[in-house]
């Protein structure tokens, strides 16, 4: 399972694993969301350190999990993200948005 | 003029599991010029983007054939074509627009512009109802001569 979340106290945690593509975003997608409908968590983090490579499939994740986020009333927020997906992140322009830390 | 070194073919359905299986492979071929870690992200990033909108775009309503060539040159040229046949772009400049997408709300609009960051150079020609070959180029730096290739 390359999604693990830990949950408390209106606080989720999402820890990615493995390629985000848009084969793997499907399921990751469909975890996250499942769980954050289920709990309405006032903060999302998605712990991104385990990821070894990610397309722009991995921006749409982050833009929809916002999104969501957003329209529940919550905080979303990126953390751990590795060196090696900062030319991504860099390109994507969600910098912008402050949720990374 | 740089010689031709390698050359290969390969085609599969457009099955999204092929996306990883895509750019592994051309990363492998790739590896003989022996890149930089960091050139070979690039490399993977770009065909990972062009392959998925083989997928998603051009063969939305099915599932078709994506080919790609690739072609490495001694001086480090390393020249990679991702085609298929599915519904083509109308308008292709609008389409290589950041931010640009027909895709719907989990698509960022990226594709192209991170090809066109992470590689030296993009060609994209596509015909309405016949398909797209977008032609990705990229230089790897040669960091040792006559090592036996
Ligand atoms: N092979 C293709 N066949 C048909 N249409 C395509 C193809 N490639 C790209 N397009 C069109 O060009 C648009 C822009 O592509 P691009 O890859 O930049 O963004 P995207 O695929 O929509 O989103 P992202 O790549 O960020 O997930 C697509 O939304 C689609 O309309
Ligand atoms: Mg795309």
């Amino acid at each position: 399972m390359a999604v693990r979340i830990s949950s408390n106290d209106g606080v989720m945690t999402v820890f990615l694993e493995g390629d985000i593509d848009h084969h793997t975003a499907k399921e990751m997608r469909e975890t996250i969301d499942l769980n954050v409908n289920k709990s309405n968590p006032n903060l999302l983090n998605i712990d991104f350190e385990k990821i070894q490579f990610m397309d722009s499939s991995g921006i749409g994740l982050i833009m929809g999990r916002y999104k969501l986020m957003n329209s529940i009333g919550g905080k979303i927020k990126i953390i751990n993200i590795p060196n090696r997906l900062e030319k991504m992140i860099k390109l994507s322009g969600l910098i912008q948005l402050g949720i990374f830390e | 003029m740089a010689d031709i070194i390698n050359e290969m073919n390969l085609n599969f359905l457009s099955r999204s599991y092929n996306e990883s299986f895509a750019r592994a492979t051309v990363a492998a071929f790739v590896s003989q010029l022996d890149p930089t870690i960091d050139e070979l992200s690039d490399i993977k990033t770009a065909i990972s983007e062009a392959v998925t909108n083989s997928i998603v775009h051009a063969y939305k309503n099915g599932i078709g054939m994506i080919y790609i060539s690739s072609k490495l040159y001694s001086n480090g040229r390393t020249i990679i074509k991702i085609r298929d046949k599915g519904c083509g772009i109308e308008n292709v400049n609008q389409a290589m627009e950041p931010l640009f997408t027909t895709g719907g709300s989990e698509r960022s609009g990226l594709g192209f512009a991170v090809m066109q960051s992470f590689m030296d150079k993009i060609k994209v020609v596509s015909k309405p109802g016949k398909g797209t070959t977008v032609t990705l180029e990229k230089y790897i730096i040669r960091r040792s001569v006559g090592n036996g290739r």
